[in-house]
């Protein structure tokens, strides 16, 4: 199915949100995902299924002031 | 002083932002004894950029205040926020709602309403706020037990631009922690800061565009030092006409 991933849009064949983020490379622990605009904690990824055109955001640390 | 149960003792609380490289943002960091670094979220990069950034931060020793920079309503705050908790591990958030784009001003009805949700949910917040003091109120009110008055807009450097509301907000919360957060330039803004009984500061832009970012990192912390002594110290209230220091009494006739 087709996501967009922080703006991108991506193929993915992952069932839910943990095999998606290993699936698109997004290996690193600290990062934190949203989910269509809400909040999807870390413990709840495996629970979490993806749906076509599902808007993805993946974040990670920064500078910031 | 005290931030949600945390005891600190530097004044100096510095962003991670705009320096010239890793080492200088290092050098800088260490040479202020900051204890508390604000760091933000950014989309990551399937490279794992963010990887290299918060190793670097976690090496520091710092506590964390991640922020919300660059939200313009409480539901994107909110949703940031709490991202950010679970990247970082802590309840602390710098809560910025900002009003407008150019010049950064807090939205502050955008603020209260976060800041409540926040509150609620767990969240420890230190919100980017205005020297208002009702909304000051309404920020105590929402769960908020320290605030952070702008002193001038975001990367401005223009120091204190009204030290008579900020003197004001001082004497209205004497029991909340009050931190400058914003606008200070130089050494002198942030000793005037402390001069007036403020907690502490929050600087990112004055340091780290600095020409020699450590340096300016310890000229800021001996000032912060400088202001909380001689605010401790009681100084005298100006006067209008002079008053002669040296003693009139003994003066020689020499007319």
């Amino acid at each position: 199915m087709q996501i967009t991933v922080n703006r991108e849009p991506r193929k993915i064949t992952g069932a839910n949100l943990s095999t998606t983020l290993t699936e698109l490379g997004f290996t690193s622990p600290a990062i934190a995902t949203a989910l269509n605009g809400v909040f999807v904690a870390a413990a709840d990824r495996d629970t979490t299924t993806l749906r076509q055109n599902d808007k993805l955001e993946i974040l990670s640390p920064m500078q910031g002031g | 002083m005290n931030f949600y149960g945390t005891e600190i003792s530097s004044p100096l609380l510095m962003g991670t932002a705009q320096y010239p490289s890793p080492a200088v943002l290092v050098d800088a960091i260490k040479g202020s004894r900051t204890e508390i670094i604000t760091v933000s979220l950014r989309r990551e990069t399937a490279s794992g950029q963010g990887d290299g950034f918060w190793n670097i931060v976690k090496s520091l020793g710092c506590h964390i205040l991640p922020n919300t920079a660059g939200c313009h309503s409480a539901q994107e705050a909110i949703t940031t926020a709490q991202m950010a908790r679970d990247i970082f591990g802590t309840n602390w958030i710098k809560l910025e709602v900002i009003g407008h784009a150019d010049s950064l001003q807090p939205d502050v009805f955008g603020l209260i309403e976060a800041a409540g949700v926040l509150a609620a949910d767990g969240f420890q917040v230190f919100p980017y706020t205005t020297d208002d003091l009702i909304v000051g109120e309404k920020l105590v009110a929402a769960g908020c037990e320290i605030l952070m008055p702008w002193g001038a807009p975001i990367g401005s450097g223009q120091g204190l631009r009204c030290p008579d509301a900020l003197r004001a907000m001082r004497g209205h919360f004497p029991d909340i922690p009050l931190i400058i957060d914003a606008g200070i330039g130089r050494p002198s803004h942030a000793m005037q800061a402390m001069e007036l009984g403020y907690d502490a500061v929050l600087l990112n832009t004055a340091i780290a565009k600095a020409g020699d970012p450590a340096a300016m990192a310890r000229a800021m912390a001996a000032a912060l030092e400088a202001g909380k002594i001689g605010y401790l110290a009681d100084p005298i209230e100006p006067r209008d006409m002079a008053v002669p220091s040296t003693p009139l009494l003994g003066k020689a006739d020499l007319a």
